[in-house]
């Protein structure tokens, strides 16, 4: 009867489709991932020395209060029956509600993600298209005083606190020059008049057709946005650099410039083909990790995204608010794992 | 190449877009925008609402029965909703007449009904500020009986016990005293909670301003009622913006973006005081810092130790240094613009008066004091101060610094030697500092009272208790005032509590903007009288 079982469970598998079984150890990878993530989140969140009771019923009440709200938020339960009831209403979707804004964390994170979405796009897509290219003319020019401006603008990039150079930047662009609007995502005058459609207000603006509110958009999001563009740029440049310098130093290129290719098709159809595939992982990271929500360039520009609401949450002990923006976070690292995976096979024959 | 050509095309043209947007340089002169922090507020719900900000907002939607008028704090509570009230020859009833007339933003009249809904709603929901309420007596049992409608514009609260009533309308004029709009809450009611759900995001009131709607850490919107009892408010729009930091807030202001900046730091207020464009208002909160030694402890046990370090405080250095624009001395436990406030200052710092009491108390070489003390800046320094100044007399002082849990749970189980601590009023009558500080007739470790400031330092005081119990029940508000005067001077001689603080709040403004006034300690920021 086992050898029976055996065979019949070697055919089963057999008949699986590899892409099937790629989807399926995929989301079993997710899910392993997920269910960790949590775990850690939630256990840091029991452990840490602020108290989510305290924070609800304040320093004045009384013991009886006190403990009303300890029961009610399930904390005399052991830790791992609380750590399932929480899997089990996350699998629902249902994250609790905010102790601080008094709604569904759903709804909450519906509302903030967007705003980091919206400013990490830009900011990477900038840090993109001038990190690249700075990085591969610095490879190509090794020594000369281009390779040394893009190792400066790096170094600088990685060395500046991004809280005084923002408000620096606020104070000279916005204070001095008025060439851009201030803090926020809009100026007052057209706060309540987009409609949330995607919550991303250059996207709802162009889809209302209202350029006055775009434009608007558009000068509160370009501070905030050079300042990610740029330390995603010294990342991406730095990197694109090195793996530039690699791959400029191996005998193809060498033969193909003794074949009579163009320096520009030797550069960026030979060398860079190579390059493209490690640089969607450092173009991923450094994307989800603008995603993750930058706190302090959300607190300066009073932008209301992910990083500032999960950090007034941490500090408030709003625990549900706190898990609820990990595991969004989570979720972004992994759909970015998943989607720089399929950009590989695009990218790498080998893969195919 | 032609790719990227076209994106730098592209990036090119929106940075053109963006440097050519009219960017506005002042706020429309009908419209009043404030930056302020407004992460605090967690419901809208008068019911429920428990922080600075909310009450804010609250203040400016709900009417009450009795309020304080912002053009003269000082008178003390007066007329609201309630046009006028009698109080019952054993002083436990009080009636109230509604002023006719008045609408909620609904369109709804206010009503009696509306009052004895709001103030039965507030006692059965029985959310973290119902104690404001439910210490007259009021219960969820009891609040039918009690709360009392008489017919549509007429109804009446019963206490359990008379007490002054002063007390119990100053009470009325917190948050909890809300007035919602029965008809509108009780539509949006779900599974029995009396609106309670709705309430959180949404408003139901009467007051000066309509809200608009208010996006968690973000901003919230008000706008004028043009129906307003007291006549529509000359600003139309409100707008309170969520900006955390100063330096940022101070910017806005600058450049005409907001008329009020709430949150400033002393530098930035400095800078403010200098441009003529611009104008500091400055206000006393309820908030003050103290610090009180636990009479466990055989050394501070003794009067005249206690005496001593009240001594051993150098309350103007501190106040002039890393206090400065933050915190004034003061040391009563009643915040100014409180009933029965006294200014008394009887302690400075003086280290050879300070000796001499400690050698009469026979320490006269000093001894060993721990402080505990909260991570929070502004604590932190306070005792890095007193380390150095109780050091001057012989007295070696270590700190441990804990986390607000940490610190709070020694302090509440007793274990603590010295505590640097901060106090805010929970409601604007005098007994909700005069209840803690004064009051503990029962000293034992059974009775396990944390919530009571002077227990918590094991503080014995059955006769101050007595004379604070007996404030609570005067029924004239002049001799009140008095007995609250001469319990704090008492207390100043020889309470093991060290008040040595006040908070100012200083908001940093536009020339332009009039007619401004942030509560004082007891209440929130009116908006309506602001003009520009």
């Amino acid at each position: 009867m086992a050898i029976e079982n055996r065979s019949g469970n070697k055919r089963r598998r057999a008949s699986i489709p590899p892409w099937l079984r790629g989807i399926g150890s995929t989301l079993f990878t997710v899910l392993i991932t997920m269910v960790g993530l949590l775990f850690v989140t939630f256990i840091i969140g029991r452990v840490m020395p602020i108290d989510p009771v305290l924070a609800i019923v304040g320093e004045s009440a009384s013991r009886a209060t006190y403990d009303a709200a300890y029961q009610e938020l399930g904390l005399d339960k052991p830790l791992l029956v609380q750590f399932f009831i929480f899997l089990l209403d996350i699998a629902q979707g249902n994250f609790g509600e905010s102790l601080l804004t008094a709604r569904p964390v759903s709804q909450d994170l519906l509302r903030v993600f967007p705003a980091t979405f919206e400013l990490a796009t830009v900011g990477t897509f900038f840090g993109v298209l001038l990190g690249v290219p700075l990085g591969v003319f610095a490879a190509v020019k090794r020594g000369s005083w281009l390779d040394h401006i893009a190792r400066v603008v790096a170094l600088i990039g990685y060395s500046m606190p991004v809280f005084w150079i923002g408000l620096i930047g606020l104070l000279v662009f916005y204070g001095k020059l008025g060439w851009i609007g201030g803090p926020g995502r809009l100026d007052i005058f057209y706060v309540d008049m987009v409609p949330t459609i995607t919550g991303m207000i250059l996207v709802d603006s162009l889809l209302m057709g209202d350029m006055d509110i775009f434009r608007n958009a558009i000068s509160h999001i370009v501070l905030p946005a050079a300042l990610l563009a740029y330390y995603s740029l010294a990342y991406i440049s730095r990197m694109t650099r090195s793996f530039m310098l690699e791959q400029l130093d191996q005998e193809y290129i060498v033969t193909a410039q003794v074949k009579g290719l163009s320096a520009n098709a030797v550069i960026w159809r030979h060398a860079f083909g190579n390059v493209k595939v490690p640089l969607v992982t450092v173009i991923a990271l450094s994307y989800a990790a603008l995603l993750e929500g930058s706190v302090l360039t959300e607190t300066i520009f009073s932008w209301p995204g992910i990083g500032s609401y999960i950090t007034t949450a941490l500090l408030s002990a709003d625990m549900n608010a706190v898990l609820g923006g990990t595991v969004v976070v989570g979720l972004v690292f992994v759909c970015l794992n998943i989607f720089s995976d399929l950009l590989y096979k695009f990218f790498d024959p080998r893969a195919k | 190449m032609n790719i990227f050509k076209n994106l730098l095309l592209s990036a090119t043209a929106v940075a053109l877009l963006a440097t050519a947007n009219p960017i506005y340089a002042k706020t429309p002169a009908n419209m009043l925008v404030i930056a302020n922090r407004i992460d605090d507020i967690t419901t809208l719900d008068p019911a429920q609402s428990f922080e600075f900000a909310g009450s804010d907002l609250i203040r400016n939607v709900y009417g009450k029965l009795v309020n304080f008028d912002p053009a003269d704090l000082s008178k003390g509570y007066g007329p609201d909703l309630a046009e006028s009230w009698t109080v019952s020859e054993d002083g436990k009833t009080i009636t109230f007449k509604m002023r006719p007339g008045v609408k909620f933003h609904s369109g709804n009249p206010v009503t009696a009904k509306d009052a004895v809904f709001s103030l039965q709603r507030a006692v059965k929901l029985n959310k973290t500020p119902a104690f404001i309420l439910t210490q007259f007596g009021f219960s969820v049992e009891n609040a039918d009986q009690a709360i009392k409608l008489i017919d549509d514009m007429t109804f009446s609260i019963t206490t359990d016990e008379k007490y002054a009533t002063s007390f119990v309308m100053n009470c009325l004029t917190s948050t909890i005293g809300g007035i919602v709009d029965s008809k509108a809450v009780l539509t949006h009611e779900k599974d029995g909670d009396m609106g309670n759900d709705w309430l959180k995001t949404n408003s139901a009131g009467s007051g000066a301003y309509i809200l608009v709607n208010w996006k968690p850490n973000e901003s919230y919107t008000l706008k004028a009622n043009p129906d307003f009892y007291q006549g529509a408010p000359q600003m139309k729009k409100v707008i309170v913006r969520h900006i955390m930091e100063s330096a940022t807030q101070r910017l806005l202001l600058e450049k005409g973006d907001i008329d009020l900046a709430r949150n400033l730091n002393p530098q930035d207020i400095t800078a403010i005081k200098k441009k003529s464009d611009l104008a500091v208002y400055d206000d006393l909160r309820g908030r003050i810092m103290y610090i009180s030694m636990n009479q466990k402890d055989p050394n501070l046990a003794k009067p005249k130790v206690v005496k001593a370090l009240k001594y051993l405080i150098d309350y103007k250095g501190m106040q002039d240094s890393f206090l400065k624009g933050q915190y004034k001395v003061h040391q009563a436990f009643l915040p100014r613009t409180y009933l029965g406030e006294i200014d008394d200052k009887p302690y400075s710092f003086d280290v050879a008066k300070a000796k001499a009491l400690l050698k009469e108390a026979g320490v006269a070489d000093g001894f060993e004091l721990k402080i505990n003390v909260r991570e929070a800046q502004e604590r932190i320094e306070i005792a890095q101060s007193l380390q150095n100044t109780f050091g001057q007399a012989g007295i070696k002082v270590t700190l441990e610094v804990g986390t607000g849990k940490q610190t709070l749970a020694v302090y509440r189980a007793r274990e603590h030697q010295i505590y640097v601590g901060a106090w805010g009023p929970d409601y604007p009558d005098p007994n909700t500092n005069a209840g803690t500080f004064a009051y503990n007739p029962d000293n034992s470790d059974e009775i396990k009272a944390t919530g009571l400031l002077a227990y918590r330092n094991a503080w014995y005081l059955p006769e101050m208790s007595k004379a604070t119990k007996a404030a609570v029940k005067e029924g004239d508000r002049d001799k009140r005032a008095a007995m609250y005067q001469a319990i704090q001077r008492e207390h100043q001689e020889r309470a093991p509590f060290a008040i040595m603080f006040q908070k100012i709040e200083q908001t940093g403004m536009r020339a332009n903007v009039k007619g401004l006034n942030t509560g004082g300690a007891i209440t929130a920021v009116s908006y309506w009288p602001i003009t520009k």
